[in-house]
């Protein structure tokens, strides 16, 4: 038996952990660290319909536990994602969670359409939370209606099952979560990014040059586990869990929380086998809190 | 073999004013062949400062299996580095980037080298390599002030060597191409590495004649590439990461 085997919708992974997307890029770096097909799965970075050249810099800023980001999206559009990107991934053993955003409602449509078709893209992750893009993403993310109606649009093209990525820059993200499954969502993956700001203490400026950017690392990891927590409570299809995760420790209590899989952002900037590590490790933290398989640990917390 | 590793300090000590001088010593060393990389060194296991530090490697040397890096203390990632002792184990990701080419350099050909302030490290390993090749070396440094200034007999054992600090107070009274229009230095490839003001200059004054290669900075996460924060422009309008296409650019390929 593996012990670390999750079932999600479209995904049956050998183990939870998958990077987090826009933190591992399309994986092309990290292969040069260690063999990929030891992950569960990865969220390979936001793709667009035509390509973007993300925001001007500084894009980053460090924090106290955590950091702010302000990418802005770049990627090389769609096309070349699936003509030069994912043909890359195919020699791995490795479903692939695509990650899909848009400006517009016809963009993500366009998007999900094309990528979905992907042979080794087994679920969609649609991007209705990134905060450092004027338009599009977290303007999608916000209100219940808006997001039910972009999931039913998505739901209809999508040849393969659809995650929406919640926001937590949200008064109430349940109405969100519940509006979502309504609309026909497969699961949900939760939370983002944190929106945050610093400044430079000679200027007086802000540090990105976006001016805000998403705060992410362990110092979100409290609002993540609030979050699933209170999701898992109000609907019924499976929550990929992130925000701070950095060891597999980290892991079970996401899975308490409410998480059947997670996925690992920040920590890869850090340490870049930081996912293969947490894999590695995860057994031995099942025995020591007495969990004959990991899938049973999901919503622990909760019992 | 993993490409992080803790690696213990052989020696620190204060070089110039806020400039540290850090000799560290493991395995990583024997897969550093390239003057122009850079390390991502974890100052500490605990959660502050979270992300690593790119610092540039100044010397290498595998024989001793250790490698050099001068950095200046000024965040508080490099403040809590200059405090470390010898002994005393860094966490260290490299070497990472691509580095500066020497190869299509011809042994007849004069290599100027400059360096601004904390950019001056990288060019120590490159005086070393193209003095080994048989090349004249030209080293133009360039510091705000008398107290900024090092290396400057550690650069003489390999290059011909200029000091330009922009008060006056040693050398050359300004900066580092104003110095080498001054004195009229001649020379086949330029390699700079420092602010930015100095390698727009440096661009726009020998842009269109020279050959040679300049190295970026940028604000880093990940610095492997996989995070996107630290990119810049091509002439070609296409995106590079300048820790992975960079840090060392051809002179000409980055818009500045």
């Amino acid at each position: 038996m593996n012990r670390l085997a999750v079932e999600l919708p479209g995904l049956s992974l050998k183990n939870p952990v998958i990077p987090a997307s826009g933190c591992f890029g399309f994986g092309r770096e990290f292969a040069e660290y260690y063999d990929l097909s030891r992950l569960g799965s990865i969220m390979i970075k936001a793709a667009t319909d035509e390509a973007r050249v993300g925001n001007p810099t500084p894009r980053v800023a460090e924090t106290p536990g955590g950091m702010l980001n302000a990418i802005g999206l770049q990627n090389p559009g769609v096309d070349k994602i699936i003509e030069h990107e994912l043909p890359f991934l195919e020699q791995y053993d490795l479903p692939i969670i695509a990650n899909v955003a848009g400006k517009t409602l016809d963009e993500y449509v366009t998007v999900a359409k094309k990528i979905s078709k992907a042979p080794n893209v087994k679920a969609l992750e649609i991007n209705i939370s990134c905060p450092n893009v004027k338009e599009g993403g977290i303007a999608f993310g916000t209100d219940a209606n808006v997001a039910a109606e972009l999931t039913k649009a998505i739901k209809e093209v999508s040849s393969v099952p659809v995650y929406i990525k919640l926001s937590p820059n949200v008064t109430n993200v349940v109405e969100i979560a519940k509006a979502v499954e309504s609309a026909g969502a497969d699961g949900i993956t939760m939370i983002n990014t944190l929106l945050g700001m610093r400044f430079d203490m000679k200027t007086g400026k802000p540090i990105l040059a976006n001016g805000t950017g998403g705060l992410s690392g362990p110092a979100i990891k409290p609002v993540a586990l609030r979050m699933i927590h209170d999701v898992y409570k109000a609907v019924n299809i499976p929550i990929i869990g992130m925000g701070g995760i950095e060891t597999a420790e980290d892991v079970l209590e996401f899975f308490y929380a409410g998480a059947s899989a997670v996925a690992v952002g920040t920590a890869n900037f850090i340490n870049p086998y930081a996912c293969v590590d947490i894999i590695d490790r995860l057994p031995e933290v099942l025995d020591k809190y007495g969990f004959e398989k990991l899938s049973d640990a999901t919503g622990f917390a909760h019992k | 073999m993993r490409k992080v590793q803790n690696m213990t300090i052989v020696s620190q000590r204060s070089i110039a004013k806020n400039i540290y001088e850090i000799v560290l010593s493991g395995d990583l060393v024997q897969g550093m062949f390239q003057a122009g990389q850079f390390v991502n060194i974890k100052i500490n296991e605990v959660a502050y400062p979270l992300l690593r530090r790119p610092i540039s490697i100044c010397e290498i040397n595998q024989t001793l299996n250790q490698f050099t890096m001068i950095y200046r203390a000024e965040g508080e990632g490099t403040k809590l580095l200059s405090q470390k002792k010898s002994g005393e184990q860094v966490n260290i990701l490299g070497p990472l980037g691509t580095g500066f080419d020497i190869d299509e350099i011809q042994q007849d050909e004069t290599v100027i080298l400059v360096g601004g302030g904390i950019g001056v490290p990288p060019m120590y390993e490159m005086a070393k390599r193209l003095h080994a090749k048989g090349n004249k070396v030209i080293a133009v440094l360039g510091f705000a002030s008398s107290c900024d200034v090092f290396y400057e007999e550690e650069f003489k054992v390999y290059a011909e060597v200029h000091i330009a600090t922009m008060d006056g107070s040693q050398g050359f009274k300004g900066n580092v191409v104003q110095l080498i229009n001054e004195k009229n230095l001649t020379f086949d490839w330029i390699y700079g590495c420092g602010p930015k003001v100095m390698l727009e200059a440096i661009e726009r004054q020998f842009g269109q004649t020279k050959k040679g290669y300049l190295s970026f900075e940028e604000r880093m996460a990940c610095g492997i590439g996989a995070c996107y924060a630290c990119v810049c422009q091509r002439n070609d309008g296409k995106m590079a990461r300048v820790c992975k296409e960079g840090p060392v650019f051809k002179l000409g390929e980055v818009l500045l």
